[in-house]
């Protein structure tokens, strides 16, 4: 089968659904592969890389391949080049476009949707969403610093001390976590709040501060997105933002609500009690922003001298990696749906993941798919529906019994026992109770040098054959002989080998 | 009261099993663990200079010969085993040794019957005392007791070494078989109490040595841990029986020292893999070596190579090594001690986090680990290390697997559910190096290779390492 990946038509797009790397991955999978020509170019790939790594370069012909790998949704045009029986892959935001799904089903197309991925573990590798995100949460942070007028670290200096710059990061999503270790990376104080408490532990591993408020919220969401939140919570998440804007100097959005409008979080007023000079990213401005203001793909200075950034095509302002990135998930895909490595794509409705991304299958709309539960959200949810295990309850006196049975029963077999074997039994059983004491001290790292040292002093049983030797019977001697040599074995070679080994151990 | 060698030799014996205490109690820290070896040996010289004494003044000088011909023997093969054992076959060496403990409880045992057969007047002694049948119970349980030690220590040291299947073996009715045996080793006893002959021992040593065979190779090779520690403290048990039936106090002493250290560390290894004493004896793992876990889809892995690895650990300033039995396979120790002397020179903070069945042998990492030059105070247990996990960049899980199994945790149902495991999934990142996608020894798959922040690095953990050092960017330019 043949792959055609057309260059992208939306104005500003730098990058490239396919990579000479990732065509080279395409290639041993079974497929032959079409790259229109300068599709690369923006993302620092010319056409000669590609047909290097197996590709043909074609003209407007790529449209004819039998599946279409795109970044970005098909316009009104290029939907017009798509013929019944064709696969595309591309980004589509099934929800928010309804029309889109209608007429590539009116068309007779498959489409699979690279941002309708469900989350569960298994799809991950196929997500372009988190694959962007990530990119654009990095490049929210260096968009910001580069507004920003002053250092993001802390600095004492002969001219004096600089401090180092606030960042708060709103939404810990795969963007949000992204940007706070860049922040933090960049030497900025970070702060971070989101409705899904559980993140906090992800948060503070980013080495950012969790705001916390004190509200009882939404436990863990089904589909790892964030869910609406209550009137309760919002106010006093409310009252946390406008507290922290007057702190801070960097804020940076990435909430977002799949398949609603993003929630505006940062007002007017607050934009307004920010210093001079402060930076506000609203990462969520293509879908109406987080922040008041802010316009998509805009770069907006507000009264006061704060800078709203809007920009919605972060990820393609690094669009290398970007392509790279976006290529690999196509290329996971395919390797999902091309199970013999025969370049034969196979459509298999089973399969949860494929049934998710699939919004039209020849002709049939076959969005929104039925819900798939569980998700990044692992501990609660996962664990809830078995049942706690009984715990037996050991009786505390138990104890008590144990060793009232004990010398209970010494003290009956006793009498009945030969007066010389006491003595010995006494010996017995004090050795045992000292080696215990004395054995459970021992370090963990020492349990090796420990039984051979065991070895070794099992190896005084030699003092038994010992007195056998002279018996004067030829087969005790021979008997014994044979019980001196190897005890002696076990005596010499015991303590010698826990020589050797207690000698490595040295400390740094 | 007269001097006599007896006493002479009862006292030296007192001061020999208080050394060995002394031996015990001074292994219990790095700083004192050598001088705990020199209290054993100093123990050790005395009992057998004295007892040397006491067999040349009953038995005349004609009896040095044997024993410096059989010690000298002994000491031979015990000096060139101890001096040429590598590090990694410490295991076998161990088993091996404890099979010769067996070997000599039973042959003293039977000399000690031989000789109150053939000899009148020790036979008139013990009638005299009126302790001949408690003797032959003695008898009976040291060959007993020693025969099991023999077979068994010799299966596990075959099965380590690799010249028998590790698998468990087996047979039908298996538990039947070894309730069988000793079933029949009671009645042969009480057979042997009232008619003492040599028939029924002979029958019973022929027996017991089948099922000490038979209770070792019934036991996978991943539960060798608790199978050595058990057979050590088999091996005391046997020279504490054969001191009761010499009338010997030190043996007791040392045996009873010996026996209990085997069954403490049995114990410790037990609760290292959440497993009952009695499930790892009868053996296999789980209900009958069945392997529970179903396939369960966890997706798909993702791979990285070496120079990936070294900058991610070049950018790491904590980095966790939990190194498992795989590393004792390839004999990575060198190249992982290599590793961690370069990135410590980086001013990375490297710790290894020792699982206590790691291993075929209780501290069997740490000996290897010692033997590479390893500082002993970066290698850390289970307990010390597990809840920095989450503070770490970088872990390298190194052929281990089961010890650090996720499902262990949140796998209800699972073969290892409530093993306690390293939570090396906490940290940042986690390289696990192995040689293929295939389960580790109980056979449960493990989701830790498919998690988010996990990557596998296949191939030879030996030569991946080496991959690796070679790769490591140096974060401070060469001077």
């Amino acid at each position: 089968m043949r792959i055609g990946v057309p260059r992208e038509s939306k104005p500003g797009e730098t990058r490239v659904a396919a990579t000479p790397k990732t065509v080279e991955q395409i290639t041993k999978l079974g497929y032959d592969v079409v790259i229109e020509s300068g599709a690369g170019l923006a993302a620092s790939f010319d056409d000669a890389a590609y047909t290097g790594a197996g590709a043909s370069i074609g003209g407007a012909e790529v449209w004819d391949a039998e599946i279409i790998m795109k970044i970005n949704a098909p316009t009104e045009e290029e939907l017009g080049r798509l013929r019944a029986g064709q696969t595309i892959m591309s980004l589509l935001a099934p929800a928010l476009a309804p029309d889109l799904v209608d007429s590539l089903a009116a068309r007779g197309v498959t489409a699979l949707a690279m941002d309708a991925v469900p989350r569960i573990s298994r799809a991950q590798s196929l997500d372009v969403l988190s694959s962007m995100a990530n990119i654009a949460g990095y490049r929210a942070v260096i968009e910001a610093a580069h507004e920003f007028g002053s250092l993001f670290t802390g600095q004492v200096t002969a001219a004096g001390k600089v401090p180092p710059a606030k960042v708060l990061v709103v939404g810990a999503g795969v963007a949000g976590l992204a940007a706070i270790g860049t922040a933090n990376s960049l030497g900025a104080i970070v702060r971070s709040f989101d409705a899904r408490p559980e993140v906090a532990e992800q948060v503070e591993s980013m080495g950012a501060e969790f705001l916390r408020i004190d509200v009882e919220e939404t436990g863990p969401s089904a589909t790892g997105y964030a869910t609406q939140t209550s009137a309760d919570f919002d106010a006093k998440a409310a009252a946390m933002y406008a507290e922290q804007a007057k702190d801070v100097d960097i804020i940076i959005t990435t909430a977002l609500i799949p398949g609603r409008p993003a929630p505006r979080l940062i007002t007017e007023e607050m934009v307004a009690s920010m210093k001079p000079g402060s930076v506000v990213v609203d990462m969520a401005a293509a879908n109406g922003g987080n922040v008041a203001g802010s316009v998509a793909d805009k770069k907006v200075v507000s009264a006061n001298g704060v800078t709203i950034l809007g920009y919605t095509d972060l990820p393609g302002r690094l669009p290398t990696q970007a392509s790279q990135l976006f290529g690999t998930n196509l290329v996971n895909l395919l390797k999902l749906t091309t199970p013999e490595k025969d370049g034969q794509f196979v459509l298999d409705l089973d399969d949860v993941v494929i049934r998710g991304m699939t919004v039209t299958k020849q002709g049939e709309v076959l969005w929104p798919p039925p819900a798939v539960a569980v998700s990044a959200a692992p501990a609660a949810a996962a664990l809830a529906p078995v049942e706690p295990k009984p715990v037996k309850v050991k009786d505390p006196n138990r104890k008590f019994w144990y060793v009232g049975a004990g010398a209970a029963l010494l003290l009956i077999l006793a009498p009945f026992l030969p007066a010389s074997f006491l003595p010995q039994l006494t010996v017995f059983a004090l050795a045992i109770v000292i080696g215990y004491y004395v054995i459970g001290n021992v370090h963990h790292a020492l349990h090796t040098p420990l039984m051979s040292e065991t070895n070794a002093i099992s190896g005084v049983i030699v003092v038994g054959a010992l007195l056998q030797l002279g018996t004067g019977n030829t087969l005790i001697t021979v008997l014994a002989s044979i019980g001196v040599l190897i005890a002696s074995i076990n005596v010499f070679g015991g303590f010698l080998v826990t020589y050797r080994m207690l000698n490595m151990f040295r400390k740094a | 009261m007269e001097l006599t060698t007896p006493t002479l030799v009862t006292a030296a014996y007192l001061v020999t099993a208080l050394l060995f205490i002394l031996a015990f109690a001074n292994l219990n820290k790095h700083e004192t663990a050598k001088h705990g070896n020199y209290f054993g040996v100093a123990g050790m010289t005395v009992a057998i200079v004295s007892t040397i004494g006491l067999a040349i003044d009953r038995d005349g000088i004609e009896v040095l010969a044997y024993i410096v011909a059989a010690m000298l023997i002994g000491a031979l093969v015990g000096i060139w085993r101890a001096r040429t054992v590598e590090m990694t076959g410490m295991p076998e060496l161990i088993a091996i040794l404890h099979s010769f403990v067996g070997a000599a409880a039973v042959l003293v045992a039977y000399n000690s019957f031989l000789e109150a057969e053939e000899d009148p007047q020790v036979k008139a002694l013990y009638e005299e005392l009126g302790t001949t049948n408690i003797h032959n119970g003695e008898v009976f349980l040291g060959v007993f007791i020693g025969a099991v030690t023999l077979t068994g220590s010799i299966v596990a040291f075959l099965k380590l070494s690799a010249r028998m299947k590790s698998a468990p073996l087996m047979l039908p009715a298996r538990h039947w078989l070894n309730l069988a045996a000793v079933l029949v080793s009671l009645g042969l006893m009480v057979w042997f109490i009232i008619e003492p002959s040599i028939v029924p021992l002979a029958i019973m040593t022929v027996v017991a040595l089948a099922f000490g065979w038979h209770l070792v190779a019934s036991i996978g090779g991943g539960d060798m841990p608790v199978v050595i520690s058990m057979l050590n403290s088999y091996s005391g048990w046997a020279a504490a029986a054969t001191g009761f039936l010499l009338n010997n106090n030190l043996l007791i002493v040392a045996g009873a020292l010996v026996g209990s250290s085997g069954a403490y560390l049995s114990y410790i290894m037990c609760i290292g893999m959440n497993r009952s004493f009695v499930s790892v004896i009868a053996g296999g793992f789980g209900t009958d070596g069945q392997i529970a876990g179903e396939a369960k889809d966890y997706g798909e892995h993702r791979e990285i190579n070496a120079e990936e690895a070294a900058n991610l650990l070049a950018e790491a300033s904590s980095v966790i090594i939990t190194p498992g039995y795989g590393m004792a396979v390839a004999q990575a120790q060198y190249p992982v001690a290599e590793l961690t002397r370069r990135l410590r020179e980086n001013g990375t903070e490297v710790r290894f986090g020792i699982h206590p069945v790691a291993g075929r042998l209780p501290g069997h990492m740490n000996v290897l680990l010692a033997e590479a030059k390893v500082p002993y105070d970066i290698v850390l247990e289970l307990d010390e290390i597990n809840d920095d996990f989450s503070d770490t960049d970088v872990v390298l899980v190194i052929g281990a697997n089961d010890t650090v199994n996720p499902a262990a945790i949140d796998e209800p149902g699972s073969p290892i559910e409530g093993m306690p495991v390293l939570h090396v999934w906490e940290a940042k990142d986690v390289i696990v190096f192995k040689r293929s996608m295939a389960t580790g020894y109980a056979g449960v798959q493990n989701p830790l290779f498919f998690k988010e922040n996990s990557q596998m690095l296949f191939g030879d953990a030996k030569v991946r390492v080496e991959d690796i050092v070679a790769a490591l960017p140096s974060r401070v330019p060469a001077a």
